[in-house]
């Protein structure tokens, strides 16, 4: 049997191959872009540093969704909403620290404010010029709306295709309420022209490596603190809701609320990756709403794999890099290539590269003539149809 | 005196009067004659009356086989005691305050009721062992599970429960990997775990081999007195070798109830079965 | 018979053609000196010269005076006379203005339209409605003596009395009725008795002029008047806003059924199978560009094509409906999930093989004639035809499906594999045919409603995506798997959305809607009409 604590969570050996790996590559480009002067070929551009801090935001985003749909069963296509909001929490801060510094030279209204003629901040920036309390914000406000629209889906016992639909509907409802002038959060355009960020210069190389660390370092513990989940009972509870949720209540478990915590804890997760995606490619605006960048997401976790976490972390991170490239060589290819994605992936790979890993490791072994069939550490077995009750 | 009136519901029994005993809410408060009370329960689906008037009565530590064709609403019955099909009519009290048609399933699986499906339902990902643990009695919120691992003692009765079951060498294999009668087994330690008050037996023979049957019925034998066991079964051989009471259901409603030998003599039981 | 109305009203403003060819009493002055009056600088003159001709009784009067008014009655200035022309190569091309013989081309500057202004039209306008008031169709009587509501012309509005004694039509009489006590309330020496029986006869009235009249009597120095036009006017009110009510449910009944049709195919393959298709916005894509190809491949036959585009919208899209299933959906039966995504990204391929081969930007489809145009109910109340077809064609479409399921072979196969699979097959049913069938049906139905919806937006590579979730919230909100659950909840889901819209604008009635069906399900997680029964339960 699985026994998890916090130190086992910190020192297994996935999670110290996980660590490791991610500092290591972090500590490397730095390096190179730090120490490195900007003539020599092993120069690394403050361009490909953003662009790593942009994967690993993606990344702790495709882990916020692993957590649910990995492990819970909950398909949800309306991440992006809470992504989206923790960025625009972050983005209102970011907003204040302009100042008078804006086209306008308003000293406490946002330019958008300003030349839609309000007079007035409204109630709800209150208190974005504070850090501490943008810090709040960032987890509170996913956290809540997924609490109350968890707790309302749940309870009710909505699953499924239906729960997957009214999350695409959520962030469709979302994105058209901001790109309302009049919800205050500037429309169309959204939030940018950001100049600094606790008082350093978002345009500064040090700032752009000091957010690396700190997504890097945000990763690593939601890894910690998911794998501690997923390894305690509670998680085992969560894969049991998963695999047999009614089972799972007569054997006298809420199963709501082991859905609604993980659910909710997971949009604090996708919340704080959109506060640190924002201030590195300096703007947040409702296309990230959109119903696309949701489902696109889901395509990041099905690459990597389901229900092991780093697999979330690696197709993020190999999906947006193939994008990257693509866009780069020839745009319109791009989309012909994501779509053929999700087409393979869930006809070819349905346990993602992880579960392909998983297999050719499997038949190695068998080919030297030593499996066991047993469970051990590592999950080899290639999961059966789950038997609801009938 | 007329039973129905024994057990109207409205009627204040001395016992639970005030200062005779109390009783908390939502406890189990067995001190009545019958652990379970099914009175007049309809279930219709879509003009289909899958259940018509149906009452039952259930003893503690009663052994109970419940038989009856296909269609005679069997599962149903189940679901209506474990709370997944609400009752259009009646009333079905779990003691004497626990109100099972007002109880969700998770509330009724805590106040003591344990269902062993028909398909052997498992959870196939998780190690035998963790299919005991998720099945173990105790409190079972998201902060409990969360903060607290197994302790050394709950592991013992995880094992000891799975060698009762002869499935102790198969302690940390997937239970999606095991035989169908393994996870017949495995489904039926589960049960264990859970300490009922109240086990429903969905048939469990089915997939076993002659000594597994075999087990299986003295599991079942050994299990009632300390609880209340009802058996839902086809095999006749099975039934005869388990049964105390025995009640056979028709087109949703009791059609005969007793002993095997009477029951078998009935002429309405001996119609139906030959009318198939 | 609509249509013959709608055109008898379109004809408003030419009069009767017929009126040309009625025996004619003997002109008084040649109608060539009339025409020479025309020439003249002076409105003056002109206005004399148009009376002239009116009341000429000459056969081409009409005919001219509609030339007049639609400047193709032409100062031929190198003869000085006056000629009938249009505009070819640059230049005119002339006609006699009588007897229409072709007087060759000339260049631009050699010939001018006789200019009119705004009295001018407004007096041939009366003119013709003159005329248009002993026309022996009784519709264009009535047009003619709305057209006159307001008019405070004597001569008019003796014709108008002289007409109302010989009038044996009571719907013309009543028009006329309205013209002349609309002009009692103007006249300045009427009594008070008069007027209140006009204002009394006049409430109710939906002519926007009537309303006017009835205002500027609103100073009137008698109280009595006074409180008679305000007694009035809030009946008129009233009644315009009932209508108003009539019109938002019209364009509520409108959207409804673009999403109904949007919707239904989703009902079949997401009902009936069971298969989440996050490509069927694109399927209705396909139809649209259907129907734009089809329109390039016939440039003549705008007013038919639509009729070889719904067939060929209905192949098209089935048949990549069949593809998908085949190649891609069979594998994914029983995850939903999983299908979900794979049909995601088929859409994106869809979407992006659209944008390649037609270009990201929105191709526009030519509307039929016949589709143009309204039905005018009455001033203040109107149903465009493009409209009332679209809710005509849902229907159909939508009884056609339920007659497919309901009373063809094929219908009750599709019905029996989905209750149950294990069932049908064992019964000798194909499934695997069956399955493909169905999902080409639903996404035939896709594509017809594609070519519908063509008509009335742009067709675009987003043209799926902006209905998809809409096609979703649809289905889920009847109940999946109830065709009649989803009629309902896609007119009900309309008119919401339209009696929203005046009161918080359309964006936020969208999202008021969302937020309605995201609580809904949550209430009700099976929609409004749920199946019940142990199969429902799985």
């Amino acid at each position: 049997m699985r026994h998890s604590d916090l130190k086992t969570a910190l020192t297994d050996r996935a999670a110290r191959w996980f660590i490791g790996i991610l500092f290591g590559a972090v500590a490397l480009v730095v390096l190179l872009n730090q120490l490195i002067p900007a003539d020599s070929g092993l120069h690394v551009s403050s361009y490909t540093v953003t662009l790593l801090g942009k994967y690993l935001c993606y990344a702790l985003l495709a882990m916020a969704l692993d957590l649910v749909w990995g492990y819970c069963g909950i398909l949800s296509l309306g991440h992006g909403a809470f992504f989206a909001l923790g960025g625009y929490a972050m983005g209102m801060y970011l907003m204040r620290q302009i100042g008078d510094r804006g086209v306008y030279g308003n000293p406490v209204l946002p330019d958008f404010m300003v030349f839609l003629n309000w007079q007035e901040l409204p109630w709800y920036w209150l208190g974005s010029h504070s850090f501490p309390f943008t810090m709040v914000l960032i987890a509170l406000v996913p956290g809540l709306l997924a609490f109350v629209f968890g707790w309302l889906a749940f309870r009710s016992r909505v699953t499924g295709v239906y729960l997957s639909i009214i999350t695409q509907a959520l962030t469709y409802a979302l994105m058209l309420a901001f790109f309302r002038n009049e919800l205050g959060f500037g429309g169309n355009n959204g939030l940018t022209d950001f100049k600094d960020i606790l008082g350093f210069s978002l345009r500064e190389d040090s700032t752009r490596v000091a957010l690396l660390i700190a997504t890097a370092i945000a990763l690593a513990l939601a890894f910690v603190l998911c794998r501690y989940i997923t390894g305690s009972r509670m998680g085992r509870v969560v894969m049991a809701v998963r695999d047999g949720e009614s089972r799972a209540r007569f054997l006298g478990y809420r199963t709501e609320h082991y859905k609604l915590w993980i659910f909710t804890l997971s949009a604090v997760l996708a919340g704080i990756a959109g506060a640190l995606y924002v201030p590195q490619v300096g703007i947040i605006n409702p296309g990230e709403f959109s119903p696309l960048n949701s489902i696109e997401l889901v395509v990041w976790v099905a690459v990597g794999g389901r229900a092991t976490l780093y697999g979330a972390v690696i197709g993020a991170i190999l999906v947006n890099y193939g994008k990257t490239v693509f866009t780069g060589i020839m745009p319109e290819a791009w989309l012909f290539a994501l779509g053929g994605l999700f087409v393979a992936v869930t006809l070819f790979l349905p346990r993602g590269l992880v579960g392909l890993a998983d297999n050719v490791r499997q038949r190695l072994r068998k080919n030297s003539g030593t499996s066991n069939g047993s469970k051990g550490t590592d999950n080899d077995n290639q999961p059966e149809a789950s038997h609801e009750p009938a | 005196m007329n039973l129905r009136d024994t057990f109207r519901r409205d009627r204040v029994f001395d016992v639970v009067r005030p200062g005779t005993r109390t009783i908390n809410p939502g406890e189990l408060d067995t001190g009545g004659k019958y652990l379970l009370y099914m009175e007049n329960i309809t279930v219709s689906f879509d003009g289909f009356k899958a259940l018509n008037d149906l009452t039952l009565y259930i003893e503690p530590g009663e052994l109970r086989c419940i038989i009856g064709p296909n269609g005679a609403g069997k599962s149903t019955m189940m679901d209506v005691i474990t709370g997944k099909t609400r009752p259009d009519q009646g009333t079905c009290f779990f003691g004497q305050t626990l109100d099972l048609t007002r109880m969700s399933e998770t509330e009724i699986a805590g106040a003591g009721i344990g269902r062993k499906f028909q398909k052997p339902t498992v959870f196939p990902e998780h190690t035998a062992a963790e299919n005991l643990e998720l099945a173990m009695a105790g409190p079972k919120t998201t902060w409990h599970t969360l903060v607290h691992p197994l302790n050394g003692e709950q592991r013992d009765r995880i094992a000891a429960t799975l060698d009762t079951v002869g499935l102790l060498d198969r302690h940390d294999h997937v239970a999606g990997a095991l035989s169908h009668g393994q996870k017949q087994w495995l489904e039926i330690a589960m049960v264990l775990m859970q300490q009922p008050k109240l086990l429903l037996v969905d048939e469990p023979i089915a997939g076993m081999t002659r000594q597994e049957v075999e087990r299986t019925a003295e599991l079942l034998q050994q299990l009632a007195g300390e609880h209340s066991v009802v058996v839902v079964e086809h095999d006749m051989e099975f039934i005869r070798s388990i049964a105390s009471t025995v009640t056979v259901l028709h087109q949703g409603s009791v059609l005969a109830e007793g002993k095997m030998q009477d029951v078998q003599n009935d002429p309405k039981v001996i119609e139906v079965y030959l009318g198939e | 018979m609509l249509r013959v109305f709608a055109l008898a009203l379109a004809l408003l403003c030419l009069t009767s053609v017929a009126q040309a060819e009625s025996p004619a009493t003997e002109p008084t002055t040649t109608i060539e000196e009339v025409l020479q009056h025309l020439r003249s600088r002076s409105f003056d003159d002109k206005a004399a010269a148009i009376d002239a001709l009116a009341h000429s009784g000459h056969p081409r009067a009409d005919a001219l005076l509609k030339a007049l008014q639609d400047r193709r009655l032409l100062l031929d200035r190198a003869n000085d006379r006056i000629v009938l022309g249009e505009r070819a190569d640059g230049g005119w091309r002339l006609h006699d203005p009588l007897s229409e013989a072709d007087l060759g081309t000339v260049e631009s500057r050699a010939a001018a339209p006789i200019t009119i202004n705004n009295r001018l039209r407004r007096q041939i306008e009366n003119l013709q409605a003159a005329v248009g008031l002993n026309n022996p169709d009784a519709a264009q009587r009535r047009a003619a003596a709305t057209s006159l509501i307001g008019t405070k012309d004597p001569d008019l509005l003796a014709a108008l009395r002289e007409r109302r004694a010989r009038e044996d039509n009571t719907s013309v009489a009543a028009a006329i009725d309205t013209t002349l006590n609309t002009a009692a309330l103007y006249s300045e020496d009427s009594d008070l008795n008069t007027r209140l029986n006009a204002i009394e006869a006049l409430s109710g009235s939906l002519e926007p002029t009537v309303r006017n009249a009835l205002r500027s009597r609103l100073d009137s120095y008698a109280p009595s008047e006074r409180k008679a036009v305000e007694t009035a006017l809030k009946r008129i009110d009233a009644r315009t806003a009932r209508y108003q009510t009539a019109d938002t449910l019209f364009f509520g009944l409108s959207l409804g059924s673009v999403l109904l049709l949007a919707a239904i195919g989703l009902a079949i393959t997401f009902g009936v199978m069971g298969v989440i298709n996050m490509a069927h916005g694109e399927l209705i894509m396909l139809g649209a560009y259907t129907t734009f190809v089809v329109q390039q491949v016939f440039p003549q036959g705008h007013e038919w094509s639509l009729l070889v585009a719904i067939p060929a919208a209905f192949l098209i899209s089935g048949f990549v409906g069949v593809l998908i299933e085949r190649f891609v959906i069979r594998y994914l039966y029983g995850r939903p999930l999983e299908t979900l995504l794979a049909t995601f990204g088929i859409s994106l391929i869809l979407q992006q093989a659209v944008r390649v081969i037609f270009s990201p930007l929105n191709r526009s489809v030519v509307t039929p004639e016949w589709m143009s145009g309204a039905w005018q109910i009455n001033p203040v109340f109107s149903l465009t035809f493009n409209r009332l077809y679209i809710i005509a064609f849902a229907l159909t479409v939508f009884l056609g499906l339920l007659l497919v399921l309901k009373k063809t072979r094929l219908g009750l196969q599709v019905r029996a594999v989905s209750q149950n699979r294990q069932t049908a097959r064992g019964l000798g049913i194909r499934s695997d045919r069956i399955n493909a069938l169905t999902f080409g049906l639903g996404s035939g139905i896709a594509g017809v409603a594609g070519v519908a919806l063509a008509q009335l937006t742009n067709v675009g590579p987003n043209l799926g995506q902006a209905y998809i979730i809409d096609s979703f919230m649809v289905v889920v909100f009847g109940g999946v798997g109830n065709l009649w659950g989803t009629l309902t909840a896609a007119f009900s889901l309309g008119i919401a959305n339209k009696l929203l819209e005046p009161v918080s604008g359309a964006v936020l009635a969208k999202i008021f809607v969302l937020v309605f069906i995201i609580l809904f399900i949550q209430r009700k997680p099976r929609g409004l009409f749920p199946q019940r029964g142990r199969a429902a339960e799985e």
